[in-house]
């Protein structure tokens, strides 16, 4: 299934993420971020830029090998992904939209691990339904002026700027939807506070502010009233990264379960010697593999430039939803233990609920599924 | 300046160990790593091409499977790579391997300013034999157990590890070092490192392309040319479990130890 290169990419993120991300952890729940020290090991091995071309300060690998290295991370963090987020979310658009001056200005910095980038389109009132957005840019000569929030912005507590999304009314009253680069010391341009999460404790997470933020023309990506093909040009990648993220903490479910169930002694032999133990064990193996060929499935269409967008939302639906299920069967497996704080499976189990929810909810992957196959 | 390391795929000894009826290890059945030290060696070259921009050139002798291993070495920054395969090769031990590597490191070539660098010992055999031997054969002084090394022009100083202390040793190059674990951390490949790595070029030097070579001859490599026989394979016996001495204060424990040493005419 993986050509010599992505098995070295996989287990090159594997010690990775053993030896470096895992002793980082514990600091990273308690803070909201992972130590900066960490950022720069892990740019100095290119994994922020991996699939970003050279000339963009990226590692020019394809799509899948970020795929592959997404997975691997997740295995052991979940909430260690934002950090990548150069390979999906804030990359892709300036990749895909960007004009080359942007690129090199925008995009090189993220890629090569030095500066943040955020993805701010979901708002208090508007997710998926973006035609509900209500920021708006307010033309004044060769500047736009954005007012209004964006909420649930991963990365939004540390970002040195942001895709924004904003609706630009023209002279006709009618709404432009349209996407700025906006730098995070822009007067005007502030945070909230760090939201409390149920999970991705580890992973900073806040609204974004615009109170007339003016933002030189020249920082919109792509064009006025293009911003459907700017929030649409990462869509398929977004997802199936996310998926990516839900196959990587399944599979660390279902590794801790594994190796609790060979030490949880009771009734006087391991519980990994019981048959309802092994079975169910064997279920969630067989449930995880079906995921990973469907993700890779869809990651390998994107690299041959057709078109995913159906395979991803299948992905990203049942990925999600296995991995929940297999965080609660894993939870079960350890009992009462899996409950506490300190183990592995309650970080996992609480991440996991997240899957379903960002980049497009099940619901509206199965919208997605549904009128592909249906008229 | 170029470094030419030695490195050998070993079985991963840390997991499974998986024994034949006649005691030998059993090395299709285990995963494979490339020998520990010898990744050190990789590193002290590297740290090399970073301070110096010397080349760096791994070699092994293995089977063909071994080029994964070289590519490893490439994706973490190596420039070249050479596989010594051959099946005249296979069945040898410490003094036709060294034969071998020392034949192969003599028909790439070795400049006035190289450094050759080996691992200290294989996790497989242990005898640590190897780099010393290839040292010998190639006429080049040699220094052991590097647990630091610096280099300034063509003199080479090497701290060596010993078990009761260290020593400090200046030779000049051409030389051989063989690394411990102290020497440095091993970096990890790259995601450029491992993207490049197939396009850097590793090349396979057979028995054909050694036969010329001075040192190679059929009495000195393969099975044949190899002195070691070995006569038994047997897993040692463990030894029993410690005892552990308590008492009312330290005196009464040491006086409890010391009883104990004398009635085995140790003190």
């Amino acid at each position: 299934m993986l050509d010599k290169k992505h098995q070295m990419i996989q287990q090159l993120t594997r010690e990775f993420a053993v030896n470096e991300i895992e002793p980082c952890i514990d600091y990273a729940e308690e803070h909201g971020e992972f130590p900066d020290e960490l950022w720069e090991k892990a740019a100095r091995y290119g994994f922020m830029g991996c699939c970003i071309p050279e000339e963009y300060g990226g590692q020019g690998g394809d799509f899948f090998s970020s795929i592959i290295m997404m997975e691997q991370i997740c295995r052991t963090a979940v909430g260690a992904a934002s950090m990548f987020m150069a390979n999906s979310l804030s990359g892709m658009p300036i990749l895909k939209c960007g004009t080359e001056e942007q690129k090199q200005k925008y995009l090189r910095p993220v890629a090569e691990g030095k500066k943040r980038c955020a993805f701010a389109l979901t708002e208090p009132g508007a997710g998926s339904d973006t035609g509900a957005l209500s920021t708006t840019a307010r033309q004044d000569g060769d500047h736009f002026i954005l007012n209004g929030r964006k909420t649930f912005i991963t990365l939004g507590p540390t970002c040195d700027w942001a895709v924004v999304f904003a609706n630009v009314i023209r002279d006709d009253g009618k709404k432009a939807l349209t996407a700025f680069i906006v730098e995070a010391d822009t007067p005007g341009f502030s945070r909230g506070k760090r939201e409390k999460k149920l999970g991705l404790h580890a992973s900073g997470t806040c609204d974004l502010i615009f109170d007339d933020v003016r933002v030189p023309k020249e920082n919109i990506l792509g064009t006025v009233g293009g911003g459907w093909r700017v929030a649409g040009s990462g869509l398929s990648a977004g997802r199936i990264n996310v998926s990516s993220q839900a196959l990587g903490g399944a599979q660390g479910c279902l590794d801790e379960a594994v190796k609790y169930a060979g030490e949880r002694v009771q009734f006087g032999k391991p519980i990994a010697k019981f048959q309802n133990t092994r079975f169910k064990i064997a279920e969630m193996d067989a449930k995880i593999e079906a995921g990973r060929r469907l993700i890779y499935s869809a990651a390998q269409m994107v690299d041959r430039g057709e078109d995913a967008l159906l395979q991803a939302s299948r992905a990203k639906y049942y990925m999600s939803e296995v991995a929940n299920e297999v965080a609660y069967k894993c939870l079960q497996i350890h009992g009462g233990y899996g409950y506490m704080e300190g183990f592995a499976i309650e970080r996992f189990y609480r991440d996991l609920r997240i899957m379903p929810v960002y980049e497009g909810t099940s619901e509206v992957q199965l919208m997605v599924i549904s009128s592909a196959i249906m008229k | 300046m170029k470094i030419l390391v030695c490195a050998k795929q070993v079985p991963d000894t840390s997991g499974k160990v998986a024994v034949n009826d006649d005691g030998t290890l059993n090395r299709a059945s285990m995963p494979v790593i490339t020998n520990p030290d010898d990744l050190n060696a990789v590193e002290a070259a590297l740290k090399l091409k970073d301070a110096y921009g010397c080349r760096v050139i791994v070699v092994t002798m293995g089977p063909a499977a071994a080029e994964s291993m070289l590519r490893e070495l490439l994706a973490m920054g190596a420039d070249e790579a050479y596989l010594i395969s051959d099946r005249a090769f296979g069945g040898s031990d410490t003094f036709a391997t060294s034969q071998v590597l020392a034949a192969g490191l003599h028909h790439i070539g070795i400049d006035p300013d190289d450094i050759v660098i080996c691992g200290r010992q294989a996790i497989d055999g242990d005898t640590a034999q190897v780099g010393p031997q290839i040292a010998e054969k190639l006429d080049l002084p040699q220094i052991t157990y590097a647990g630091e090394l610096t280099v300034e022009g063509r003199t080479v100083r090497v701290q060596r590890m010993l078990e009761d202390g260290y020593m400090t040793i200046e030779t000049d190059t051409p030389c051989l070092v063989t690394c411990v674990k102290e020497l440095n951390e091993p970096r990890y490949m790259s995601i450029r490192g491992i993207l490049r790595c197939f396009d850097k070029p590793v090349t396979v030097l057979t028995y054909e392309d050694l036969k010329d070579e001075p040192l190679i001859d059929a009495s000195t490599i393969g099975l044949k040319g190899s002195p070691t026989n070995i006569a038994k394979s047997f897993t040692p016996p463990l030894k029993g479990a410690g005892v552990m001495l308590t008492g009312v204060d330290d005196s009464a424990v040491v006086a409890d130890l010391t009883d104990r040493l004398s009635a085995k005419h140790i003190l």
